[in-house]
């Protein structure tokens, strides 16, 4: 075999003229390949691109209030006097607004971690696969709804069951928002649960299994502890969502700009007031740009929360 | 799983090994209730809108333009818009996510630079929706000088669902597998053609599933599109199809759905019930549709 294959080549030199001309592609079709690689490496930076223009148009609307001499920076991130269009006394506090978005964002966390996880225990370890395929499509489905809709909902439906199960005056409260956040954020705790859950190797499971436990040992003994970072990361990009969102809580959570002392008590949020304000703020004026100082604000929260689960997610798939 | 049990109940079980099987019972039945919990109150809430929008639910309620203040008619200006703003971004947003995901799952190699990309599209990602109606408004309506219009709406649009497309299409890519490449590779094709010639048409349907789904976030969103170009109303005439122009403000379904439920006083009840159902309903079935198309590829996948 391979001393055939030695005559052969030697061979061939013979048979074949000493010049051929080499057959290449035409020239246009090598150019017009290098140009769209071009285009694909600039489709490729475009999201830093974007996020970039995001920070740098938010941030160019909002730098004049900066040097504007009755406000101070101080007075922004910590009081809670908020009266952006009073005559005599301007004053731009957000803390109240903050405290607004973390307490609401907190219990909806309460709700939707127990559930998200709970459901992304059933849904990885429980089920068969026909049911775990449905349970996910419908899942998929539930992240799906709008936000309009969902405040729709809260505005409607959560609302009267709120007052007719209480009591309360007010259906639209913080109560009603953190549900309906807890609703929202569900899908993503569930599905990252889930991946991360997954992720754990077959042989963690056949180990335990060998040693006689049941699963709800596996998992309480060996599924948590391994996936415990996953886990962690699903709650934070669940927090991250549940941030950002701005409809439903603009819808649901009632309009008092003040600090929250229960449940039921009416609330805002820092999102739910740029899109509650910034229709009737005139472009250029100090409330117009505060606004965008609090988009400022706002974006650099949700960095830090989905930088912190990327680098949480990152750390598993190292190990 | 099953010959385990059986082999169990060949030897008598012991009170640790009851009391064990019993906890896991009442895990498992537990943690069932907890994925039951939120779907069966969702599909009571859904049935519940459904029933509410009823009386005023039919085709006429589609077609219609909103009337007397909107507490009449139906929604066929708002359902236009969100026609328009949904396919002007898409036109915008496909071929740059499309082309993204291919540069970061074909051409990116694992160094510092692709590092921030993929950060940059996790951030993208996961930037409030009314940071990018901040955005829109002082980059496209103000700084390009678009003014509220259906294009800043659209553009601002394509930008939030960016990152939808490019994390959906890279998926796609990476399920063909490597050696399908490398087959290609050995006789002589550049990157490109390997990714014209087997990656492409490997992984269209994914693809074309990452397409669909932006369309129902678009679709979906608000915040975004309130300060860029969407209004309260706008006079269109019944049954129109091209009523706006690229440089009109416009209505949309979602914003409409805000405006009936927050600023109009005293409207029939059915009217703004239907709204919601009709703007679920459109995104529901846009979903589903992605859904059924990915079930489908995966049943005749070849690998």
């Amino acid at each position: 075999m391979s001393s055939n294959l030695t005559e052969s080549t030697l061979t061939l030199p013979d048979a074949i003229p000493k010049r051929v001309k080499r057959v290449g592609r035409p020239r246009w079709a090598i150019i017009g390949e290098q140009a769209l690689e071009l285009l694909i490496r600039i489709s490729g930076i475009s999201a830093i691109v974007f996020v970039l223009a995001i920070f740098f148009f938010v941030f160019k609307e909002a730098l004049p209030v900066l040097y504007s001499h009755n406000f101070s920076i101080k007075e922004f991130l910590f009081s809670t006097q908020w009266y952006p269009t009073s005559v005599s006394n301007v004053r731009y506090g957000t803390f109240a607004l903050l405290v607004g978005s973390v307490t609401v964002t907190l219990l909806s966390m309460a709700i939707a971690v127990p559930f998200g996880l709970g459901a992304a225990i059933y849904i990885s370890e429980f089920c068969g696969p026909r049911q775990k395929e449905t349970l996910k499509i419908i899942i998929e489905l539930l992240a799906a709804i709008p936000s309009v809709v969902w405040g729709f909902i809260g505005l409607t439906v959560i609302s009267k069951l709120i007052t007719t199960i209480t009591g309360t005056a007010v259906g639209v409260n913080l109560l009603n928002g953190s549900i309906i956040l807890a609703l929202m954020s569900v899908p993503i705790i569930v599905s990252i649960g889930e991946d991360a859950l997954k992720a754990v190797p077959d042989s963690f499971r056949e180990a335990g299994m060998a040693m006689g436990t049941t699963r709800w040992q596996l998992i309480l003994r060996v599924l948590l502890p391994a996936a415990k970072n996953g886990l962690l990361a699903a709650v934070l990009l669940g927090v991250g969502r549940a941030v950002g969102e701005t409809m439903a809580v603009l819808m649901a959570t009632g309009h008092s700009v003040k600090i929250p002392h229960g449940v039921f008590d009416s609330v805002r949020t820092l999102t739910a007031n740029i899109a509650a304000e910034l229709g009737e703020a005139a472009a250029g004026s100090p409330h117009y740009r505060v606004l965008f100082l609090t988009g400022i604000l706002l974006f650099v929260i949700t960095f830090i929360v989905n930088l912190t689960a990327d680098f949480v997610i990152r750390g598993i798939k190292r190990k | 799983m099953e010959q385990m049990q059986t082999a169990v109940t060949r030897f008598t079980k012991t009170p640790f090994v009851k009391k064990k099987e019993f906890n896991q019972q009442v895990a498992r039945w537990s943690f069932f209730t907890m994925a039951i919990l939120m779907i069966i109150p969702l599909m009571a809430i859904i049935g519940y809108l459904v029933y509410h929008a009823a009386p005023s639910l039919n085709l006429d309620f589609l077609l219609d333009v909103p009337k007397r203040g909107m507490r009449e008619g139906g929604i066929w200006s708002a359902l236009i818009g969100t026609i328009y703003l949904v396919f002007i971004s898409l036109a915008v947003a496909a071929p740059i996510g499309i082309l993204a995901a291919i540069y970061l799952n074909e051409y990116a190699k694992d160094n510092w630079f692709n590092r921030i990309i993929n950060l940059a599209v996790i951030n993208l990602a996961g930037v409030p929706s009314i940071v990018h109606a901040l955005f829109g408004l002082g980059a496209f309506v103000y700084a390009a000088q678009l003014g509220y219009s259906v294009l800043s709406a659209s553009l601002t649009l394509a930008i939030m669902t960016l990152p939808v497309i490019i994390a959906s299409t890279r998926e796609a890519l990476s399920s063909v597998p490597v050696s399908f490449r490398e087959a290609c590779w050995n006789v002589g094709a550049t990157r490109w053609q390997t990714i014209r010639a087997v990656v492409l048409p490997n992984s269209i349907s994914g693809i074309l599933t990452g397409v669909i789904l932006q369309v129902s976030r678009a679709a979906g969103e608000t915040a975004p599109i309130m300060f860029t170009g969407a209004v309260f109303y706008k006079a269109v005439k019944r049954g129109d199809f091209f009523p706006y122009e690229l440089t009109d403000q416009c209505m949309a379904l979602s914003m409409h759905l805000y405006t009936v439920t927050t600023q109009v006083p005293n409207i029939k009840e059915s009217v703004s019930y239907a709204t919601a159902v009709v703007l679920l309903g459109v995104v529901l079935l846009v979903n589903a549709s992605a859904i059924s198309l990915r079930v489908w590829m995966r049943n005749r996948k070849k690998w």
